[in-house]
């Protein structure tokens, strides 16, 4: 998934020059683009950064650890989701400030249903409770985002407090169903050791796949290949962190009260020494990876995707070329609702309750990672993969201060001092490729 | 004038103010298939506000429009392609951060079986059409922010004239363009004539009106000094109109 966005665009300059260094020749040939490659060398800073820290002031680092990045791969998803629809509403010029209240909006809607109101008709515990509240929250979240999309083409109402459209609540409604809390993670909401395998030798499959279709598709189309070694290389380092992902997330046992727990439902035997159960993948992560996929999909392959770039470049030029611009804005903002609902789903099944501080200043965190993977506030520039990747940076940072006990308000002003940098880098990165 | 039956466009009484200021003011202008009528006047005289009225971009405040001798509603550019009026903006309307290909089908894009944007398709057809404007075109990989002013206008040419229209806008086409290509572009005019289409010409060089057009409409200062027959007066009394705004007697 890492660089078929990129390169299939931007690629294919031609043959080497004479004069270029080695980095020059890799980036070429490999056709990685150097935002991305920034990213990843920013992410991997913090995660060194912090666990140094940790060991050296503390006496042990406790971030690179299987039970840290887990949690940690948990905590991104909700963030992760929002962030791929944040990336089309900045990619066109706008901004949306009130997914953090439309989340915990979703969240309470979908709390009641299956709290107070599925129950009464289905009974408690019914399958279908889960699935009715998720489409519910899903279908909250889509038309209140279309509302706004519509207020802001059609009433030219820039930015609307979605905050106002609360009821003020403060109960907490607990407990959610329990199906609905395996999609928020937690032992049991995680593909276990077998299950990650799957999903790591599919992923795998999957990029020696793209590796050998692009390389055919351009050998079709008399486009320029990529060295066999940059495809060798690609092939090894992408399968190589997907393995390495799995083996992350199987090496995190299950907590000893929960496979008790489990032993004891199930009739094992515990043998001498404990029973060692892996985590597996998330759930939670698995939507967010599917997310990032469709996403990708989304913004490359079709005609929606292309017109919101198009919106971005030159809004006038994209009217006059007869794309309906207004509707774009709809569909767009429907569709960051959408993802807002389904983000909704993933915080409330793993807090296991729902309240309508959820989601609170969570607008900050998903513009922000949109921003810092690569969308351009000046509009017209933006990948989903980058989106996913600016999550996980805020999150590490986010969990590193939890971890290393800076206080909440140090938390925020370290979380706002990034969006500033975020900000300025782009407007540098802007200033020097223009 | 000869009567030659009813006109591709007629624009009537056209009339469209920016707050205060009449931009357009009651301005009758027609155009016959196979005919090239150019729109001449001072910067700011409003003849690309007019034209926008046609090309949907504006809506007129008062005036119709008749295609064909049929009243048409253009209420926006989607509505002006279906009449088949293809327009190149005076600031081209391209999306900046897409490549030329991107661009050229914009809003129309080749799409597989599966209805998904065939990238590949288009590129071989933007190159096949960019041969014809502009042999020279290479960079068919960069985003259009990165071409020269007059690979930029190419496209927007190429843009216009790649979907069979029957009624073509060509707002200062050749302003950005090198000797050779504006050559390129007065040969593609005449055989796009020759086609039987009706162009409207935004052109401020006299020498190319004269050569390139059969009628010429002068403008000042948003109202129509008048339209007169190419062949029948000289540079010099197209200068008068415009900087002057006055018919010549001999044809008035
Ligand atoms: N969108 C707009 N808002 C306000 N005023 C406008 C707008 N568009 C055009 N005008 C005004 O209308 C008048 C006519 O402008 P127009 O662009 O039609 O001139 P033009 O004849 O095409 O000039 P040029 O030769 O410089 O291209 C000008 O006074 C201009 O300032
Ligand atoms: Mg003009």
């Amino acid at each position: 998934m890492t660089q078929s966005t990129t390169s299939d665009k931007a690629g294919a300059s031609g043959a080497a020059s004479p004069h270029e260094g080695p980095v020059t020749r890799f980036l070429r040939a490999t056709e990685l683009d150097t935002r991305l490659i920034g990213m990843i060398g920013a992410l991997l800073l913090i995660w060194i950064g912090f666990h140094a820290y940790g060991y050296f002031v503390n006496g042990f680092g406790a971030f690179l650890t299987p039970r840290n990045l887990w949690n940690l791969s948990v905590q991104t998803s909700s963030i992760g989701i929002m962030a791929t629809g944040m990336v089309l509403v900045i990619v066109t010029r706008h901004i949306d400030l009130s997914v953090g209240s439309i989340l915990g909006f979703c969240a309470i809607v979908m709390g009641m249903m299956q709290v107070y109101v599925l129950p009464k008709y289905l009974g408690l515990g019914h399958p279908l409770i889960w699935i009715i509240a998720v489409l519910s929250g899903l279908a909250i979240g889509t038309l209140v985002g279309a509302f706004h999309g519509w207020l802001i083409a059609y009433r030219g109402l820039l930015v609307w407090r979605g905050a106002a459209f609360l009821v003020a609540r403060g109960e907490t409604i607990s407990p959610v169903d329990s199906t609905f809390a395996l999609l928020g993670g937690g032992p049991y909401g995680a593909v276990g050791a077998t299950g990650s395998w799957i999903v790591g030798l599919l992923a795998c499959a999957g990029i020696v796949f793209m590796i050998f279709h692009g390389r055919s598709q351009r050998r079709k189309f008399e486009f320029p290949l990529r060295p066999v070694w940059a495809e060798v290389f690609l092939g090894i380092v992408g399968c190589g962190i997907v393995i390495g992902a799995v083996l992350l997330v199987n090496a995190y046992p299950w907590p000893k009260g929960i496979v008790k727990q489990y032993a004891e439902r199930n009739a094992i035997d515990i043998p001498e020494g404990g029973l060692f159960i892996s985590h597996g993948f998330a759930i939670p992560v698995l939507i967010l990876i599917g997310v990032g996929i469709v996403m990708t999909f989304l913004m490359t392959r079709t005609r929606f995707g292309r017109y919101v770039f198009a919106i971005g470049g030159n809004p006038e030029a994209a009217e006059l070329a007869g794309i309906n611009t207004r509707w774009m804005t709809v569909k767009i903002f429907a569709l960051m609702g959408f993802l807002t609902g389904l983000s909704s789903v993933v915080a409330s099944a793993r807090l296991n309750s729902a309240t309508n501080a959820l989601g609170t200043l969570d607008e900050l965190y998903v513009i922000a990672s949109a921003v810092i993977g690569g969308t351009s506030l000046g509009g017209g520039i933006g990948t989903i993969y980058g989106a996913i990747i600016g999550a996980l940076v805020m999150q590490s940072l986010q969990t590193g201060m939890v971890l290393i006990g800076f206080d909440a308000a140090i938390q925020q002003v370290v979380v706002g001092s990034v969006l500033v940098l975020a900000v300025y880098l782009d407007k540098l990165y802007r200033s020097t490729s223009k | 004038m000869t009567d030659r039956g009813t006109p591709l466009v007629e624009m009537r009484d056209i009339s469209i103010a920016f707050g205060g200021i009449k931009a357009v003011d009651h301005v009758t202008i027609d155009l016959f298939p196979g005919e090239v009528v150019g729109l001449l006047g001072h910067n700011g005289a409003g003849k690309s506000t007019l034209i926008k009225c046609l090309s949907g971009a504006y809506h007129a405040d008062a005036g119709d429009i008749f295609i064909n001798g049929e009243k048409a509603v253009i209420a926006n550019p989607r509505d002006a392609r279906d009449y088949n009026i293809e327009t190149i903006y005076q600031t081209l309307a391209l999306a900046d951060n897409l490549d030329a290909a991107s661009n050229l089908f914009l809003g129309r894009e080749l799409v597989t079986p599966m209805g998904l944007v065939d990238d590949v398709r288009m590129e071989a057809e933007a190159r096949k059409i960019m041969a014809r404007l502009n042999p020279n075109f290479r960079k068919f990989k960069v985003p259009v922010s990165a071409l020269s002013g007059g690979q930029r206008q190419s496209v927007a040419i190429a843009r216009a004239v790649y979907f069979n229209a029957r009624i073509l806008i060509m707002d200062e086409p050749t302003a950005a363009l090198g000797p050779h290509e504006t050559q390129m572009v007065a040969e593609l005019i005449e055989e796009l004539k020759r086609q039987g289409l009706g162009i409207f010409l935004i052109e401020h060089d006299i020498h190319n009106v004269m050569k390139l057009c059969d009628r010429a409409s002068v403008m000042k200062n948003g109202q129509l000094v008048g339209t007169v027959n190419v062949n029948e007066v000289t540079d010099d009394d197209i200068l008068g109109m415009i900087i002057l705004g006055k018919t010549p007697e001999k044809v008035a």
